[in-house]
């Protein structure tokens, strides 16, 4: 073997006949790859739901679903948006620094009205969905609980801006979608507003 | 009739030479050591659990849907309504919790007795492929019954990859098929779990099997056996593996197939460990079941994943290093710096690592299967946090520290002198 001397015209034929079948496999596996991306009906199906606030009474929490997520559309009294400024040193994003909102839910109550918080109900951690744990909850929650959220599966904690509390194993604050209003009664999310 | 079949055999051998050459070179004239003891079972028995698990998992293809909508009634079909149909649905499951049982055993005798050691690296990494394409076979297959832990538990392990920087989120979506694990998710992963997957796990075994037939076997005591041959060429200490170690291994799989069978006929739920009780419910989008574990093999390193806390706004710190759990494992014939291969002539440092490494992989999997509040918080002191938490950062590290603290204690360690011949 190793007396044989090489031909050079012979190996660096296979070396381009193999670099070639290697570019036409890696050519081949891109309809199959190609495949595994969502389908024209999957894509119709996570198109933006419309929603009817008219009904939500103060304090109390809707869910639609939009994309298979839960999505909360809660309509916040004076007192649970006075308890979200109370919670701005016990979290670990007050200012929403993180880009887990649009631009136009960037501010201290991370909504577009302030009295209207829509949220993905998707934990940031590893996407379980959090429950709504209200301000009579002390007793489990600490004594000075204003309301929230709690993901039951790995214990994060969330105020009702959907913002994280601190030593949370969820590292970012609840996503907001993006959402638009069609009127004062009827919500569209899943689209930002289009511009004029 | 005795020799017309001689004469039929005479007539395939002619025609096919190397049936009979490939029995001798792997089976009749494989010698292996004379000294195996009962953790050699492991290997045999994990090829039996491979064809279990290959039977049984064709005939439930034969009446499992894998669309969203049938998938949970077709199980409870194959459960109430298909003759024996419950029977095949719990050898399945109780034969994949018996796989990685098996497996765990397999690979604890190779750190038992250095069998990953030179020359037969290439044999570890055959078998570290085997289980993480195991893992990857059991994960997929955990969708299709379609109940609430088989959701949730894939939503979580797919947004695992949503966390990687940059590519991350368009990676789980490619995964999914779909903004959410869905129908598109739970049809391919079918495809995988039944055809893909398998073809390469059986790809795997056999590069396992023919590395380990070019190099030989270890033994209990790592001695090279065939560094001492007889006259007739074969290794003093050897053994032809037919009859010897087939008979053997037959004996083995009776024992083990009791055992097996006792827990597929009594307890094929295992107490919620092999078949979990909220896997009963139909997945359900819009509700998280209150407490998420993944089965118990999967556990040690969930807790791993758990126990990091997130870092610069990000989970990939606790993603990256549950990767790096499973992925060390290749590195192992190259940390162990010791002359000797078995523990039964390595030092005390050795000993202790090891008993510290399984004290470690059997709490992390305990915390695993809980909620992180199982032992309850600390005082003030250590700000409220979870004991559990805390332990499990503990154990991380121990377990970090086992592999990367090898290449210092096994060099250091004081070994005593290897026979020539094996011991029995």
């Amino acid at each position: 073997m190793s007396e044989k001397k090489i031909d050079n015209t012979r190996r660096n034929l296979i070396v381009a006949t193999t670099a070639v079948a290697g570019l036409a496999g890696t050519g081949v596996a891109i309809p199959f790859a190609w495949s595994w991306w969502p389908s024209e009906r999957a894509k119709a199906a996570g198109g933006p739901v419309e929603a009817d606030i008219s009904t939500l009474a103060p304090g109390e929490l809707q869910v639609v679903e939009w994309r298979g997520k839960p999505v909360w559309i809660m309509r916040r009294t004076k007192e649970m948006l006075e308890g979200v400024r109370k919670s701005d040193d016990k979290v670990t994003d007050p200012k929403s620094e993180v880009a887990a909102q649009p631009d136009y839910a960037k501010n201290e109550n991370r909504s577009i009205k302030p009295e209207f918080l829509v949220l993905v109900g998707i934990c940031s951690h590893l996407g379980c969905s959090p429950q709504q744990k209200t301000s009579d909850a002390k007793a489990e929650m600490g004594a000075d609980w204003a309301g929230g959220f709690l993901c039951a599966c790995h214990g994060s904690k969330f105020d009702l801006a959907g913002r994280v509390y601190k030593g949370a194993p969820a590292p970012i604050n609840l996503e907001v979608p993006p959402h638009t209003y069609l009127s004062d009664t009827r919500l569209l999310i899943g689209e930002d507003k289009k511009e004029a | 009739m005795a020799s017309r079949l001689m004469a039929l055999w005479d007539w395939f051998d002619a025609r096919m030479p190397s049936v009979a050459e490939e029995f001798r070179k792997h089976m009749a004239e494989y010698y292996a050591p004379k000294n195996f003891n009962f953790w050699y079972f492991f290997g045999a028995l994990s090829i039996l659990l491979l064809a279990i698990q290959i039977v049984s998992g064709i005939f439930l293809t034969m009446n499992y849907k894998p669309d969203a909508n049938l998938a949970f009634g077709s199980v409870e079909y194959i459960m109430r309504d298909v003759p024996g149909g419950w029977l095949i649905r719990y050898i399945h499951s109780t034969g994949g919790s018996a796989f990685f049982a098996v497996i765990y055993l397999h690979m604890f005798r190779g750190l038992l007795y250095g069998s990953y050691k030179q020359p037969r690296e290439l044999i570890w990494i055959f078998g570290v492929l085997i289980y993480l394409t195991l893992m990857a076979e059991a994960f997929l297959g955990y969708l299709l019954p379609w109940g609430q832990m088989s959701y949730w538990g894939a939503q979580v392990i797919v947004n695992l990859f949503a966390v990687i920087p940059f590519i991350g989120p368009d990676l789980a979506l490619w995964i999914r098929g779909d903004y959410v694990v869905g129908d598109a998710t739970l049809n391919r992963f079918f495809a995988l779990h039944v055809i893909a997957v398998p073809l390469v796990l059986l790809g795997l075994v056999a590069a396992h099997i023919l590395a380990l037939h070019d190099v030989g076997s270890n033994n209990p005591d790592g001695i090279e056996i065939k560094k001492m041959k007889g006259p007739d060429g074969h290794p003093l200490d050897g053994i032809p593996f037919h009859p010897y170690y087939t008979v053997k291994d037959i004996a083995g799989a009776v024992l083990f197939m009791m055992v097996f069978c006792a827990i597929m006929f009594f307890v094929p739920e295992m107490g919620g460990y092999f078949l979990e009780y909220n896997n009963f419910i139909p997945a359900d989008p819009l509700k998280t079941p209150a407490h998420i574990a993944p089965l118990w093999y999967f556990t040690p390193f969930y807790s791993i994943l758990r126990a990091v806390p997130p870092m610069f706004n990000s989970q990939f710190p606790g993603v990256a290093l549950f990767g790096l759990s499973t992925m060390i494992l290749f590195l192992l014939p190259w940390l162990d710096r010791s002359p000797v291969k078995s523990i039964r002539y390595r030092g005390v440092l050795f000993k202790s690592a090891v008993a510290t490494f399984v004290i470690t992989f059997l709490v992390l999997g305990y915390l695993g299967t809980e909620p992180v509040t199982v032992w309850g918080q600390f005082g003030a002191w250590l700000g409220y946090a979870d004991v559990a938490t805390v332990a499990a950062r503990v154990f991380t590290l121990l377990y970090f520290a086992f592999f990367i603290l090898m290449p210092w204690y096994t060099a250091i360690d004081k070994t005593k002198p290897v026979p020539e011949r094996v011991t029995m």
